[in-house]
């Protein structure tokens, strides 16, 4: 799905080779600052490397359209956005910006309970908790039913319960439509509980591909 | 109403008093400005005296080449003075926006005023095309710096924002559009509310000067009301053209996000 060919990002990444299947779940890990981000913000195209090639669906990343791209290939930032409004507002805005057609309350419903967010669709998002904004960006996220998901770290602001809730439940939503997972994590749990394939990344360089 | 009181040197001498007393006061409390209140005085004495012997050459040798000249050095000036004030660097591409805008912006709406609205003949009649000139470019430089201020601070405050909704699938103009709104608004927002207090909070300046010197007021209110709108345009358009070219500078041709590189 993605492959990656001697890639380099200012001084930050410097992948030779890597590939990224299609339906699978990826998780990549390493330490901080290592560049986990980065390639994320790569694969979203929200930059674009300076030297090397990044291939999707064996087209040239760089010859498609960037917001078309980011509409089948959507991505969950490591600090979640929240903007002004209700909860309500916040699932929806995402359909606005993707340009898709907004949903019912029904569906609005069934995401907070996918992601496991009690919470009234009325309420100000402003007044949640870092680990619900997380959960409620995420669910905006799930509403765009993009091809791919990129998420930096989605469980990193959840106690370890409501981490493997929410994780078993994105995992089982992904395989039930078919979608691909790519995501960053600093828990070896997650990892390896539920990942197919993990990337660890080194000081900007992939030290260990392993399929699990 | 008709006789004009002319000020004598001896009259002009004793407002300066008002200078004197400031700055015994300052001094009296104790606060370091007494230099800029003297020299801003004195600048201000020098600059007008010399405009008004400009313009009263200007008035009497009327010339389309002389009445352009001002037009582009008053236009040069506000655009280098919108550029010095902005607190931010700003990119070369934003710098040329901001000088495209605020000559199309200023130039459309005098013209259309000049020679729709008020009809003056020949076209460069610098008694009419130089005031009106300087109030258009003027109160359009005060809104766009304005603009330039809260469409530059907001992109870099608000990058994550920005990113947050590219990150979905949002066109660069999605993503940017509640930092351009806010733009606009706070650009516009001044001329708005001087137009709300006009004539009952303050006489405007021109007005005022107007029926100082012998023109009815009526006249001078007529004026006022053409001018006031035809600064309103002036200031909308340019700043519409500023936000709506301006927030493009801030993301490359593959929709990328790119401040602070
Ligand atoms: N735009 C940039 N310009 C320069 N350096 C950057 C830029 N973005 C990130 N970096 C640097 O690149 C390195 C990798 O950053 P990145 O955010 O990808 O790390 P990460 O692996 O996600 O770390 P963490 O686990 O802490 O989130 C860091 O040292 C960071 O300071
Ligand atoms: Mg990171």
């Amino acid at each position: 799905m993605f492959s990656l060919k001697k890639v380099k990002y200012k001084h930050i990444l410097d992948i030779d080779n890597l590939n990224i299947k299609k339906h699978k779940v990826t998780c990549i890990v390493g330490e901080s600052g290592s560049g986990k981000s980065t390639l994320l913000r790569l694969l979203n195209k929200l930059i674009s490397c300076d030297s090397g090639e990044i291939y999707y669906e064996n087209q040239l990343l760089n010859t498609i359209d960037s917001v078309e791209l980011r509409r089948k290939v959507s991505m969950l930032p490591q600090l979640p956005v929240i903007f002004p409004g209700t909860v309500r507002d916040n699932l929806l805005i995402g359909l606005k910006f993707a340009e898709k057609l907004p949903v019912g309350d029904e569906k609005l419903h069934y995401i907070l309970n996918l992601v496991h967010l009690n919470k009234k669709l009325d309420e100000d998002s402003q007044m949640l908790s870092g680990g619900e904004k997380q959960r409620l960006a995420l669910g905006r996220l799930i509403l765009l039913d993009p091809e791919v998901f990129l998420l930096d770290e989605p469980s990193s602001a959840l106690d370890e319960e409501t981490e493997s809730i929410i994780i078993e439940k994105l995992v089982a939503y992904t395989k039930e439509s078919n979608k691909t997972l790519i995501m960053v994590t600093h828990s070896k749990k997650v990892a390896h509980t539920y990942s197919e394939n993990i990337i660890e990344i080194n000081k900007g360089k992939v030290v260990n591909f392993k399929e699990v | 109403m008709n006789s004009i009181i002319h000020l004598q040197l001896w009259q002009m001498l004793s407002a300066y008093l008002f200078v004197l007393i400031l700055i015994f006061i300052v001094k009296l409390k104790g606060i370091p400005r007494e230099k800029e209140i003297f020299i801003s005085s004195i600048r201000m004495t020098i600059q007008l005296i010399l405009t008004g012997y400009l313009l009263v050459y200007l008035f009497n040798t009327p010339s389309p080449v002389y009445t352009i000249i001002i037009l582009i050095a008053m236009l040069v000036f506000s655009i280098y003075n919108i550029i010095k004030r902005a607190k931010r660097n700003l990119s070369l591409k934003l710098k040329q926006i901001i000088a495209l805008s605020m000559c199309i912006g200023t130039v459309s709406c005098l013209f259309y005023f000049l020679l729709i609205v008020v009809r003056i003949t020949p076209w460069y009649d610098p008694r009419y095309f130089i005031p009106i000139a300087g109030m258009l470019i003027g109160n359009s430089m005060t809104g766009i710096s304005l603009g330039v201020s809260r469409l530059v601070d907001g992109m870099h405050t608000h990058k994550d924002f920005v990113e947050g909704a590219l990150m979905l699938g949002a066109t660069p103009k999605m993503a940017a559009k509640q930092i351009v709104d806010n733009a606009f608004d706070s650009a516009i927002l001044p001329t708005i509310n001087s137009m709300v207090g006009m004539g009952i909070v303050f006489l405007p300046g021109m007005m005022t000067g107007q029926i100082l010197s012998g023109t009815s007021p009526i006249t001078a209110i007529e004026y006022q009301i053409a001018i006031m709108l035809g600064i309103l345009g002036s200031v909308s358009l340019t700043i519409i053209i500023f936000v709506q070219l301006g927030y493009k500078t801030f993301f490359n041709n593959q929709s990328q996000l790119i401040i602070g590189e």
